[in-house]
């Protein structure tokens, strides 16, 4: 009982556009920059309760050239950034960015002269989570969006 | 304000005021602690005697303070325990704002090493002779003192550099 039996022995017709994004969507895999206690949240995010495999988005990617999404987890030092930045470059195109917390997005509690205020000083995010830590359902709310706009993306057709 | 000493402390505030009696300056006691401010060029010399004739084997940390004071700014705190006798004592030094300079004991305690370069990282303390004075936490490169109380909150910007956001191979 698959597919075939809604369709028959027929066909049918979509965009290019359309059936790559779908793909594309339904599997962003994540590259965990764990980089304090919202990475607690993340684990928790892609374990069995909240489950993000729902999603295809249960392969945690320690490799950045295997990743499609990076979930900044975390407050980012002056430091760090360099190495969040460098490992953002390998990752190949298309990818996307969730800053997670309110560290990530704006340096949160950690007003201070060591901590960059909001990761999205040196990348480009696409999602923004609240929350100190963020629930994981938030993450898995920040993912759905974060497919929502791989959706109405041009992929296979630039838009020139 | 009396102090109340136990036998140990006692000891050891006996011997430093009869063999350091003009290096001595202060001995007080504040919430449940022993305070012992000595004179800042005489800092390795008692060190050796405290850890030698009085068992202070144990450099717990060394921390500095800023007391935006017009004299004697900062202070070095040597936070100094003795296992046999079960005795936590806080070693003070004052130094002024201009060159703050104190001798390192890390010939001493080898734990301070890491300490005296925190407290090089964050107030500017130059420890003399210590074996390896660089920055611990921030870029070498950086140009200020971040727990010095003038520094501001959010830092100096532009003074940490943000890794580049274009690409290498772009």
């Amino acid at each position: 009982m698959g597919i075939e039996s809604a369709l028959g022995k027929g066909y049918l017709t979509t965009r290019m556009d359309t059936l790559v994004n779908w793909a594309r969507s339904n599997a962003a895999w994540p590259m965990p920059m764990g980089l304090a206690c919202c990475a607690i949240e993340m684990m928790a995010f892609a374990g069995p309760r909240y489950d993000a495999a729902r999603f295809g988005s249960e392969v945690m990617r320690f490799s950045p050239r295997q990743a499609d999404v990076m979930i900044v987890a975390g407050w980012c030092t002056y430091k760090m950034s360099h190495a969040i930045r460098r490992i953002w470059d390998q990752m190949p195109d298309p990818k996307w960015c969730i800053a997670m917390g309110a560290c990530a997005s704006t340096g949160g509690m950690h007003r201070c002269y060591g901590v960059v205020q909001g990761c999205d000083n040196f990348l480009p995010v696409d999602a923004y989570i609240s929350g100190c830590p963020p629930r994981p359902d938030a993450v898995l709310h920040a993912l759905m969006k974060i497919q929502d706009k791989i959706k109405t993306e041009h992929s296979v057709m630039l838009d020139t | 304000m009396s102090l109340e000493l136990s036998e140990h402390l006692q000891k050891t505030v006996d011997y430093l005021s009869e063999n350091f009696s003009d290096k001595l300056v202060d001995v007080y006691q504040s919430t449940g602690d022993t305070f012992i401010v000595v004179d800042a060029d005489s800092i390795l010399e008692i060190s050796k005697h405290l850890k030698e004739n009085l068992h202070f084997i144990y450099l717990s940390d060394v921390f500095g303070i800023d007391r935006y004071t017009s004299e004697d700014r900062f202070e070095v705190v040597y936070n100094l325990i003795s296992l046999k006798h079960q005795q936590r004592v806080f070693v003070k030094v004052r130094c002024e704002e201009e060159n703050p300079e104190v001798d390192s004991v890390v010939s001493v305690w080898p734990a301070a090493n890491w300490f005296e370069r925190e407290v090089y990282d964050m107030f500017g303390v130059f420890f003399r002779n210590h074996p390896d004075l660089r920055r611990i936490y921030l870029p070498e490169d950086f140009d200020y003192f971040p727990l010095r109380k003038e520094f501001p909150l959010l830092g100096i910007p532009g003074s940490i550099e943000l890794p580049s956001t274009t690409p290498d191979s772009d």
